[in-house]
């Protein structure tokens, strides 16, 4: 039991920071960076083949 | 050979998602990208989206795609994303889910007579992966930036070993616009690619250990993310056998969640008396 609980704490700071993390991406997304990401990637990225 | 088996189980699964994340195939067959609604979304490894099969975006370059818009400058997005499966999975992400981990994977099982574990310089050397982050995924795409105010993606620009590898060379390959288009920057960064193969065969994942930026994010989650191991300290005798199979230089029996523990696993499968869960 007590080692139940002890992980079940042990796990609380990760679940909080993914309920953040989810929060975060959600206002870049409302943001519309989204668009940002997709116009870059769909578009062959010369910096990363090594040309630009 | 049990274990074996288990190590190549792992690496199924490794080769498995790089296949399901860069199954645009027509893309190495026409030297051209996908260009679907799918690359809105970020994959968890470091996957160049200039790979001609890749259906989503590498997390390392939307940071800096969107850091070095001239309207944005900070990427809310693409760091939630990281925050997200960092705190679900930490570096879980490098052992099982990044293609350019599974490629470095497999050039160390290439035989080699000396490999080399650890060398002095080398926990120094670690850290380096964490000024890469900070200089040229975040500063330098955020400060040199040119009249429009866009800063060019310094990491992928200069860096990238696998921006080269999955992106640069099929697409060099494929286009002869491309060829003619050829500099010093991709002579650069293709005799990074090389020292990074070569790196590669003689210790274990280097890139990982000391360059990555991506694993420098997923590496301050680790500590505390959801997946995590746990050493049932009434079971560990301290024999030792765990630090020693692991590729990454950890104890697990000191530090179960250390930011270089990649969860490859290999350490709960030699534990002779099961002792890490
Ligand atoms: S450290 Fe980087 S390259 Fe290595 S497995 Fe993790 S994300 Fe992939
Ligand atoms: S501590 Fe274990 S799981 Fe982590 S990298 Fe080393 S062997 Fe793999």
């Amino acid at each position: 039991m007590s080692r139940c609980m002890g992980t079940r704490f042990r796990r609380l700071p990760g679940l909080i920071l993914a309920v953040l993390g989810l929060v975060i991406m959600g206002f870049g997304i409302y943001r519309g960076e989204m668009a940002v990401v997709l116009e870059k990637a769909v578009n062959i990225c010369m910096e990363c083949v090594g040309i630009g | 050979m049990d274990k074996e088996k288990k190590g190549w189980k792992r690496h199924g699964v490794q080769a498995l998602w790089a296949l399901l994340t860069n199954s645009y195939l027509a893309g190495f067959a026409r030297g051209k990208i996908y260009q679907g609604k799918l690359k809105n979304l970020c994959v968890p490894g470091l996957n160049c989206y200039s790979c001609p099969g890749a259906l989503g975006a590498c997390p390392i370059g939307a940071v800096q795609a969107v850091i070095g818009s001239w309207n944005f400058k900070l990427a809310f997005y693409a760091a939630g994303f990281l925050m997200f499966v960092g705190a679900l999975a930490g570096r879980f992400v490098c052992g099982w889910l990044c293609p350019f981990g599974l490629i470095q994977d497999l050039l160390h099982k290439i035989p080699f007579p000396e490999k080399i574990g650890t060398f002095r310089g080398d926990r120094l050397l670690r850290k380096l992966k964490y000024v890469i982050l900070i200089v040229f995924v975040i500063l330098l795409p955020m400060f040199l930036v040119d009249v429009l105010g866009q800063g060019a993606p310094y990491f992928c620009k200069l860096i990238c070993p696998a921006g080269t590898l999955e992106g640069g060379i099929p697409l060099v390959l494929l286009n002869e616009s491309m060829r003619s288009a050829l500099g010093w920057l991709y002579a650069w960064k293709n005799v990074l690619l090389l020292i990074t193969i070569v790196l590669s065969v003689m210790i274990y994942r280097p890139f990982c250990k000391y360059i990555c930026p991506l694993g420098a994010v997923y590496s301050v989650f680790n500590p505390i993310s959801v997946f995590r191991y746990r050493v049932d300290e009434k079971k560990c005798t301290g024999c030792g056998i765990c630090a020693k199979v692991c590729g990454m230089q950890v104890d697990p029996a000191e530090n179960a969640n250390h930011p270089e523990c990649i969860r490859c696993g290999a350490c709960k499968k030699s534990c002779p008396v099961k002792a890490i869960h």
